[in-house]
């Protein structure tokens, strides 16, 4: 046993609002400097749709994330030799406008234009080439559009499901969306860092944050490629790559990341998890069907001796496994298993987790009545968004996971309606819960984490004591110069 | 007096300037070394760019390196005339390929708006000195046939004389004027090469050929499998 910690993440859907204030949060913190314009390290996407870059999740056209062959894993993007012989040109790498060309306005029109007949208006032109330019698409472009023929229908995990499903789905009395708010998912099998040539991403160590070092980045782009989340961008004005870095800065001394601070609906969760770093590639040679059950089974339970004991030996401290002991990340994706890791068939074992969301009631209208479907078994099984749809994207199409989940959700929504406001008929509320495999006393801490928790309910941060670690490596006095980005010379584009 | 200038002097200072800059900009500034690729801006066309300039201009270097490393091997092959044929014929072709790869590099460079945002003026210079190169190249072979049998008894021994320090201007003097231009702008590009985009010819990764996928980084223990 090899225990590693790792800062994780829970996302719970059902709460995003979609007002995109952690992206602004991203964007102010991190990318609003030259050639990072279209960067969204953070990006909330409407589910169905085909989300940003468009149609990131279809690996037949971006070769992201591993496939297996055989039994052992292969970045879909190309072997070691097959990456250095195509540098020249990567034929799998997402062009700007598989993003959006950034652009601004011309502003200063509406005040300089010369006197005429008409009024002056403000032009869009490029941030790229500063040219006037049409506007196709840009951030959130298909953001709340989960009728449309152009974005929804095109999401490729309706692939999924029948003809008749879809067309059950697009019904206008049926439709339905929910958000995604995506980050790096500092995955434990990274698929940026698998092809990165120069050897400039790597994962800490300590807390399992993925990293570009900026020094080492010689721009060869096959992060872009190999990253089957659309993770890692390309900075074009500087000529290296860059990514989500979990606001490490902030983390360091307390402070949650800026996402996670800003996000209205506080859907956002982080903690420590303790893990088993020999079975990373065991589990995520997984077969599809088992990858959400390995990739829990890695998790490893803070409180028991023999981790603990393990853990220590590791290095890691006492202050951090004590969190991994409070982490909710922990009881929601191992005590609870209620939250799931997004598209787990690329194999990376993504370490950001979800929540899946609840949706409404399937429904028609009959003699101008709105009729709640009386013909499903079970809530799970009317809900709108399928649960093939659902298991496609957080379960690698394993159903009875997706089942699981909604089924345990349901339970507790039903069963505190029934503390609230009573019972509402079939079968005692107790009983229900039993069936989802919940107990009273959980669905209560459930209900407790997931509605009102407080700030440090959400925000189990560690501590780094990054200043003791620094001091065995430099003099304090030495490093007082060097803090920050430990960049010695602006970071400009070479000539 | 200019002969020696440009074949003893300039050889000598383009390598100094070469390695030393080339050390100068890794050391104070490892920032600047990438590709600086624009493929994310624009692909097609850098496709056709792209792909047969590095690969015809690899061929044709390590062409160059095998006539100056082992002349007499080149001369032993020569010596049936089919085999000449052979070799003089594909140095002409991917002559022409690098040099289709780099005019296609020039209409992107100089149309596309938004690879127009990401150009330099040394990426400009470059590419001139670049073609300069390619197309005294290229005339050459055209021009003053067998070059492969003639490049072994003179450019060959001319950079032997170099690399062993008693450079003798004997072998250059004599030659067409074009050949001396192909050779004083080779030394130009080696001068310029720390200053360009070029650089990015010592950043290539071999290293990862042997790497482990993974890579974990810790604060104090320096690395981890
Ligand atoms: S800030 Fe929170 S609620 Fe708003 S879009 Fe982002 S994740 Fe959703």
């Amino acid at each position: 046993m090899d225990v590693r910690a790792q800062l994780s993440t829970v996302f719970h859907l059902d709460k995003c609002i979609g007002c995109h204030t952690c992206s602004i949060a991203c964007k102010n913190l991190w990318t609003s400097r030259e050639g990072t314009e279209y960067m969204w390290w953070n990006n909330v996407e409407t589910k169905p749709g085909t989300g940003y870059p468009t149609l990131w999740e279809d690996q037949e056209k971006y070769h992201g994330g591993w496939e297996l062959k055989g039994k052992n894993l292969k970045p879909r993007v190309g072997r070691r030799l097959g990456i250095l012989t195509s540098m020249f040109y990567n034929p799998y790498l997402p062009s700007m406008d598989d993003y959006y060309e950034p652009f601004t306005y011309r502003y200063d029109h509406l005040f300089n234009a010369a006197p005429g007949d008409d009024q002056p208006t403000a032009r869009p032109v490029s941030m790229v080439s500063g040219q006037y330019m049409d506007i196709e698409a840009g951030p959130n472009w298909d953001d709340d559009m989960s009728g449309s023929s152009v974005y929804a229908r095109n999401d490729i995990n309706l692939n999924s499901l029948s003809d008749q499903e879809r067309e059950w789905l697009f019904r206008i009395e049926q439709m339905v969306f929910f958000y995604v708010p995506r980050i790096c998912n500092h995955c434990l099998n990274p698929g940026c860092l698998g092809v990165c040539p120069s050897g400039a991403i790597y994962k800490r160590g300590e807390d399992g944050i993925v990293l570009i070092s900026q020094e080492k980045c010689r721009g060869w782009r096959f992060c872009v490629s190999g990253c089957p989340y659309k993770k890692a961008y390309y900075n074009w004005k500087t000529g290296k790559s860059e990514k989500c870095i979990l606001c490490y800065p902030r983390v360091e001394t307390g402070q949650a990341p800026g996402c996670f601070h800003s996000c209205a609906g506080r859907i956002r969760y982080i903690g420590v998890l303790l893990y088993d770093a020999d079975r990373i590639e065991e589990v995520a040679t997984a077969p599809e069907a088992d990858l959400v059950a390995a990739q829990r089974s890695l998790i490893l339970d803070p409180k028991d001796p023999a981790v603990i004991a393990a853990a220590k030996q590791n290095g890691i401290t006492e202050e951090w496994i004590a969190a991994a002991q409070r982490s909710p990340i922990y009881r929601f994706v191992k005590e609870w298993e209620l939250a799931l890791p997004l598209h787990p068939e690329f194999r990376t074992l993504p370490m950001l987790f979800y929540v899946p969301p609840l949706s409404p009631m399937t429904a028609s209208m009959k003699d101008g009545k709105y009729d709640l479907a009386a013909e499903f078994e079970d809530c799970v099984q009317a809900s709108r968004a399928p649960v093939k749809y659902l298991a496609s994207l957080f379960a690698a199409g394993n159903e009875a996971t997706i089942r699981n989940v909604l089924g345990k959700l349901w339970a507790i929504r039903n069963y505190h309606r029934a503390i609230t406001v009573g019972s509402n008929g079939s079968a005692p509320a107790e009983e229900i819960l039993g069936k989802a495999g919940c107990t009273a006393e959980q669905a209560r801490q459930i209900a407790r984490l997931i509605s009102i928790p407080r700030f440090e309910d959400r925000f189990v941060l560690p501590p780094y004591r990054r200043e003791q670690a620094v001091q065995e490596v430099v003099e304090p006095l030495k490093h007082r110069g060097q803090t920050g980005f430990g960049l010695t010379a602006p970071p400009r584009r070479g000539p | 007096m200019v002969d020696f200038l440009v074949f003893v002097i300039l050889p000598y200072l383009a390598l100094v300037v070469a390695i030393g800059g080339t050390i100068w900009r890794y050391a104070s500034n490892q920032f600047t070394f990438s590709s600086v690729s624009s493929q994310f801006l624009e692909g097609r066309k850098l496709f056709w760019g792209s792909v047969p300039w590095h690969y015809g201009i690899i061929a044709i270097l390590i062409g160059h390196g095998i006539g100056i490393v082992f002349p007499s091997a080149i001369k032993a092959f020569n010596g049936v005339p089919v085999r000449l044929y052979i070799l003089e014929g594909t140095g002409l072709a991917l002559g022409l390929l690098v040099l289709a790869g780099l005019v296609f590099f020039l209409v992107r460079r100089g149309t596309d708006p938004r690879v127009r945002a990401v150009t330099s003026r040394m990426d400009l210079v470059l590419l001139i000195v670049l073609l300069l190169q390619v197309v005294t190249g290229v005339t050459i072979a055209i021009l003053y046939r067998w070059g492969s049998a003639w490049f072994a008894s003179t450019a060959a021994p001319y950079f032997w004389s170099l690399a062993t320090l008693s450079p003798d201007l004997a072998y250059m003097t004599t030659l067409p004027l074009l050949v001396k231009i192909h050779a004083v702008n080779a030394f130009v590009l080696v001068g310029l090469f720390p200053f360009t985009r070029l650089v990015h010819m010592v950043a290539i990764p071999f290293a990862y050929l042997w790497r482990p996928y993974q890579v974990v980084m810790w604060q104090r223990r320096t690395q981890r499998q």
